[in-house]
């Protein structure tokens, strides 16, 4: 077992281990929508699958956030 | 500039803070900042600022205030419901700081008028509850080469960047806004009140060390938090030479208004 940082915090992980199989480790909701940071350089979301993270990297996983107002959208045009 | 009596007993914590000082506050009364949303986030903005006694405040909202909007919305009170958001603010800032200037758009931010209104402002803070605005901001912002806040929160989380010229902008780091059928805010919805709060006055407190040039910005830094363990984070952020509005080949030279997602809430009446 390997220690890596994901979002600042020691997780033991088998490695190499993908950054896909790392997004379903880590439960995260909305993996379609998530931005990643490997050792602090952006991963392109279509190279997620091909990307390796190995011992000791930093992973940082940066989610949407809007306004948690979801009913004033409705009053926004759509176009 | 010189002050009044009044204005050096009004601004007299700023004035004595080491930094600030009286010049440090003629700064910011000669400052002007565009407030994007009336709302969760552009509320505290809009009074800290007012308070701080930044000279000119443009705020642009084109919603009436919804009872549902009092729980964070703290500019706006029971009796403004079904008032124009941007007058409510303006009517607030006003009592709190008659020497405040406020500029008010009752209208949404779009790709046609966006480099238009904010060509007349120091700093635009992002306040809005939507990505496609959010995204609409940063373009205009990058391009027109204006500071802005970028602010985000849900349910128990924050998060915010200050972009200036050349740093990381919300772009760098968010590609494109989520398709329409994937809105986070939609399928997790909610937000507790005082995180706005809480990453507003983060913003407001922003715009002032922008004003007056003290301090470190939040630049090429994305804070978060989380209000459930109370524990906050910065991640270093590059900018992004691939980035599509700020890379080294920008595929984004016009602004766009993108398909707003929208939810659907099962009324209870």
């Amino acid at each position: 077992m390997s220690k890596i940082l994901v979002n600042g915090k020691e997780q033991e992980v088998e490695v190499p281990i993908s950054l896909i199989d790392l997004i379903k480790r880590n439960d995260v909701a909305q993996p379609d929508m998530v931005s990643v940071q490997l050792n602090g350089e952006f991963v392109d979301r279509g190279d997620f699958n091909s990307t390796l993270v190995n011992d000791k990297d930093e992973v940082d996983f940066l989610y949407f956030m809007g306004g948690g107002s979801p009913i004033n959208q409705q009053n926004l045009q759509i176009k | 500039m010189d002050f009044t009596e009044d204005q050096i007993q009004r601004y007299s914590r700023h004035i004595i803070l080491q930094d600030v000082g009286v010049e440090g506050q003629e700064r910011i009364n000669k400052g002007k900042v565009l407030i994007v949303g009336a709302g969760g986030l552009g509320a505290p903005v809009a009074l800290y600022l007012a308070a701080a006694g930044v000279g000119t405040i443009g705020i642009i909202d084109g919603d009436v205030v919804d009872l549902s909007n009092l729980q964070r919305q703290v500019i706006h009170f029971t009796a403004d419901v079904n008032k124009a958001k941007v007058l409510s603010a303006k009517e607030k800032i006003n009592q709190l700081n008659p020497e405040v200037e406020v500029i008010t758009y009752y209208d949404l931010l779009t790709a046609s008028n966006a480099l238009d209104i904010i060509k007349d402002y120091d700093f635009v803070v992002d306040g809005t509850d939507n990505f496609p605005v959010k995204f609409l901001i940063n373009d205009a912002c990058v391009q027109a080469r204006k500071p802005f806040s970028h602010g985000g929160i849900l349910r128990f989380e924050g998060q915010t960047i200050t972009v200036l010229p050349g740093t990381a902008c919300y772009r760098c780091v968010f590609h494109a806004p989520p398709p329409p059928n994937a809105v986070p805010t939609c399928s997790q919805a909610g937000v507790l009140g005082a995180i706005a709060g809480m990453l507003g006055t983060i913003q407001a407190a922003e715009v002032l060390k922008y004003l007056t040039g003290v301090g470190d910005l939040l630049t090429n830094r994305l804070l978060t938090f989380n209000a459930k363990t109370m524990e906050f984070r910065t991640i270093k952020v590059k900018h992004n030479h691939r980035c599509a509005v700020c890379g080294d080949h920008p595929t984004i030279t016009e602004l766009v208004d993108y398909e707003q997602a929208t939810c659907e809430i099962k009324s209870k009446h």
